[in-house]
């Protein structure tokens, strides 16, 4: 029982990855572009947490921690460049 | 306890899920940026939560507090720096929109500088 909503859950966040690639595509500026990349990336590690969990592999921990760091560093690089130039 | 954990990460998927229909369905950048990192904020929380609650057994629920401290403490803080550079790019609000304080502001001081 618990098994079968933990997967649902799991496809439902899926879901939501699609719909922010969808905007990814759309999105008309770039600063659309990153809102939509950001909150992939948030799924993406609740995501890699889930797997770590059903597949019994607590190394995946750390991929999720370095994904977010280099997510928040790339978000953060991308601002400055909207706003001031490289 | 799992079915306890089993439906907190539900929820927290949903959350996520309606985050991202924010994103897609919101009609600025502004208002994406807010539906994109307030709601999957909380849901990731959510699902973390559940998961480590459901699975106690494991013994690392110290990382998993550490990756719940980190989304808390650099999602608001990207979110912002981006809210910032679109606004000093000049991306503008959509038209239903009805006061922009930090144009106000910009105005003011301009004004005084002359």
């Amino acid at each position: 029982m618990a098994d079968l909503i933990y997967n649902i859950a799991a496809i439902v966040a899926l879901a939501g990855i699609v719909l922010s690639f969808a905007r990814l595509i759309l999105g008309p500026t770039i600063a659309d572009r990153a809102v939509a990349l950001d909150g992939m990336t948030i799924i993406a590690i609740s995501l890699i947490v889930f797997i770590a969990y059903y597949s019994n592999r607590v190394i995946y921990l750390d991929v999720a921690i370095v994904y977010g760091l280099i997510s928040f560093v790339g978000i953060v690089a991308i601002a400055r460049y909207l706003e001031r130039g490289i | 306890m799992e079915i306890l954990g089993a439906i907190v990460t539900l929820a927290g998927s949903i959350l996520l899920f309606l985050g991202a229909l924010g994103i897609l369905r919101m009609p600025d950048v502004y208002n994406r940026m807010q539906a994109g990192t307030k709601a999957t904020t909380l849901g990731s929380i959510l699902f973390l939560a559940g998961i480590s609650v459901g699975h106690y057994e494991c013994g690392c629920i110290g990382k998993i507090v550490i990756i719940i401290l980190f989304v808390i403490f650099t999602n608001p803080i990207s979110s912002n720096t981006l809210a910032r550079a679109a606004h000093f790019a000049g991306i503008g609000l959509t038209k239903r929109s009805v006061k922009d304080d930090l144009k106000d502001d910009d105005i003011e001081k301009r004004g005084e500088e002359k």
